[in-house]
C-alpha cells in the first residue's frame, strides 16, 4: 500500500485500484475543533478536484477535494457520530471515504511523505 | 512607472503593514495561534476554540481585545454634541455609568456599535477595532470643534469574562467586584492605574480593564497565573457571543441595518424617542413607530451542520432572508445561527437555510441562545 499526498493537504491510500481518503494533521490542527463532516454517497462519481466532503470547524466550513477521479464505495459512517476523530487520528480511523480508482495515472503529479513534510515546512 | 507611482506603492505598504499589539509576544510565548485581525495579528486559539469557550463558561477566561478603539471626548456639551448622532440618552448618563449605543449615518444606518460611559472627568467610547479608524473620521467630521477627541492606542485592553471572574478579579482589585454590569471606575493596582468595566462580549459576569501598554503584560500574566484564569483567543470569543446573541458589527449589523430591524430599540432612550434630534433619526422614529421591514432572529438547526455567514434563509420556495453569524454552539452542541428575515417571517414556524446545495430545517428561537449571567 502507497500513501501520497496533495497540496491541499489530503491523504489519499492505494491499494491495487482502492483508495482511502482522508486530510492531514497538518490540514486538521488548521482546521481547529471539527464539529461536522459531510461525507458523499456510495456510488457517486467524482472526477479528479470535486468536492464531495466538506469539514465543518467551529469557525468555518472547508471542502476536502479528491486527489483522484473514482466511483465512492464507503463513506466513513463513524464519523456521522464522532467527527471529532477527524481531530484525533486523521490519518487513520479518521478516514473520509473510499473510492475505486478510474485512471491510476493520476497519482503521479502527488507527493510522497517525505516531500509532503518538505512541503509543509515551507508554509 | 513613475517616481511619483513608487512612492504611492511604498507609502501603500506601509499603511497595510500589520501591526503587534502590546501583547503579541506574550500571546505566541502562550501558543496562541496568531492571525491578521483588523489590521493586527491577534489569537485566534490557543488549545482549541471549544475547550476555550466551555472554560470560559466555567471559570474565567483572559481575552485580548486591544485591537479595539478607545476613545475619549473631551470639552463643554460633549454628551449633547454625541447625541446629534447616538441615539442614547448620553448627557443623562450618570459618573461611573455605561450605556450600549449605535453610532448612526444621516440616513440612520448603523456605522458602528460602541460602549459610551461617562467616567467623571470625560466621556470614553470602546468601539470596534475594525471600524475605528472609519469612526474617528466621522466623529472628527460630526463633532464641534471645541471638543477633543483622543484616540488611546498607549493603552492595552483586556476581558476577564465568566463566574470566576469577579474570584480572579478580587485580588487584582477587590474594589472592582464591587461595581454592578455597566458599572465602571478607575482602581489602583501596585501603582498601576486599571479603568475597569463590569461589562464583556461573552453573556457571562466579567470584567474589561483598561491598562497602560507597558503594564498589560505583567497584568495578563498575573490573570493566567490564577487557578480560574486560562487565555481565550478570538476564535471562541466569536462563539460566546453568538451564544449570548450578542450582534458582531460587519455581520449581524452594517450601514444597510437600523437600530430598529437590528432589534436594538433598546439603545434608543426615552428621551431621544419623544425629541429625535440623533442621525436619522426621522426614518428611525418612523419605523419605530410602523416597524421595520426586516427583523434579525435567531436560529437552532436540527443536526450538526452549521450555517454560515451569506447562507440563504428559505420559507418553503421563497428566500426570505440570510444568514448574517452562524456556527456551531459549543455549549448547547448543536449549530445556531442569526439572520436577517423579511418581518412577515421573524414568527414562522420554520424556516430552511440553504447550505452546500442541501436545505437545513431551522427553527426560530428567542435570544440569548445560552441564558445570560450579568452581575446586576
Amino acid at each position: 500500500m502507497t500513501r501520497y499526498f496533495t497540496e491541499e493537504h489530503e491523504w489519499i491510500d492505494v491499494d491495487g485500484d482502492v483508495g482511502t481518503i482522508g486530510i492531514t494533521d497538518y490540514a486538521q490542527g488548521q482546521l481547529g475543533d471539527i464539529t461536522f463532516v459531510e461525507l458523499p454517497g456510495e456510488g457517486d462519481k467524482l472526477a479528479k478536484g470535486d468536492a464531495p466532503c466538506a469539514v465543518d470547524s467551529v469557525k468555518a466550513a472547508s471542502d476536502v477535494y479528491t486527489p483522484v477521479s473514482g466511483e465512492v464505495t464507503e463513506a466513513n459512517a463513524e464519523l456521522e457520530e464522532q467527527p471529532e476523530l477527524v481531530n484525533s487520528a486523521p490519518e487513520t480511523d479518521g478516514w473520509l471515504f473510499k473510492l475505486t480508482l478510474s485512471d491510476t495515472s493520476e497519482l503521479d503529479g502527488l507527493m510522497d511523505e517525505a516531500k509532503y513534510k518538505e512541503f509543509v515546512e515551507s508554509l | 512607472m513613475t517616481d511619483e507611482n513608487q512612492t504611492t506603492e511604498q507609502e501603500l505598504d506601509e499603511v497595510i503593514e500589520t501591526g503587534a499589539l502590546p501583547l503579541d509576544a506574550w500571546h505566541r510565548d502562550q501558543g496562541a495561534r496568531m492571525v491578521e485581525f483588523a489590521g493586527y495579528y491577534m489569537p485566534i486559539q490557543y488549545e482549541g476554540i471549544i475547550a476555550e469557550h466551555l472554560w470560559t463558561r466555567e471559570h474565567a477566561g483572559l481575552f485580548d481585545v486591544s485591537h479595539m478603539g478607545q476613545l475619549t471626548l473631551e470639552g463643554e456639551g460633549g454628551a449633547e454634541a454625541l447625541e446629534t448622532i447616538l441615539p442614547g440618552d448620553i448627557s443623562a448618563l450618570k459618573p461611573g455609568r455605561m450605556r450600549y449605543s449605535l453610532l448612526l449615518d444621516d440616513n440612520g444606518g448603523i456605522l458602528d456599535d460602541l460602549i459610551v460611559t461617562n467616567t467623571g472627568e470625560h466621556l470614553a467610547m470602546v468601539v470596534n477595532g475594525a471600524m475605528k479608524w472609519d469612526d474617528i473620521a466621522y466623529l472628527y467630521e460630526a463633532l464641534p470643534e471645541e471638543l477633543t477627541l483622543n484616540h488611546h492606542d498607549e493603552k492595552a485592553l483586556l476581558a476577564l469574562q465568566g463566574p470566576e471572574a469577579a474570584t480572579a478579579m478580587a485580588r487584582i482589585a477587590a474594589g472592582a467586584t464591587e461595581l454592578k454590569f455597566m458599572q465602571a471606575g478607575l482602581f489602583d493596582w501596585d501603582g498601576v492605574p486599571l479603568w475597569i468595566s463590569r461589562a464583556g462580549y461573552t453573556g457571562e459576569d466579567g470584567f474589561e480593564i483598561s491598562v497602560p501598554g507597558e503594564n498589560a503584560e505583567k497584568l495578563a500574566a498575573a490573570l493566567v497565573a490564577m487557578d480560574e484564569v486560562k487565555p481565550i483567543g478570538l476564535g471562541a470569543r466569536d462563539s460566546l457571543r453568538l451564544e449570548a446573541g450578542l450582534p458582531l458589527y460587519g455581520h449581524d449589523l452594517t450601514p444597510e441595518s437600523d437600530p430598529v430591524s437590528a432589534g436594538l430599540t433598546f439603545a434608543i432612550s426615552k428621551a431621544r424617542r419623544a425629541e429625535g434630534g440623533f442621525a436619522g433619526s426621522d426614518r428611525i422614529l418612523k419605523l419605530l413607530a410602523e416597524g421595520a421591514p426586516t427583523a434579525r432572529i435567531g436560529l437552532a438547526l436540527e443536526g450538526r451542520q452549521a450555517a454560515r455567514e451569506g447562507a440563504e434563509v428559505y420559507a418553503g420556495d421563497q428566500k426570505v432572508g440570510v444568514v448574517t453569524s452562524g456556527g456551531f454552539s459549543p455549549s448547547l452542541e448543536y449549530p445556531i445561527a442569526m439572520a436577517t428575515v423579511g418581518s412577515a417571517y421573524a414568527k414562522a414556524d420554520s424556516l430552511e437555510i440553504e447550505m452546500r446545495g442541501k436545505r437545513l430545517p431551522a427553527k426560530i428561537v428567542s435570544m440569548p441562545f445560552v441564558p445570560t449571567r450579568y452581575f446586576r
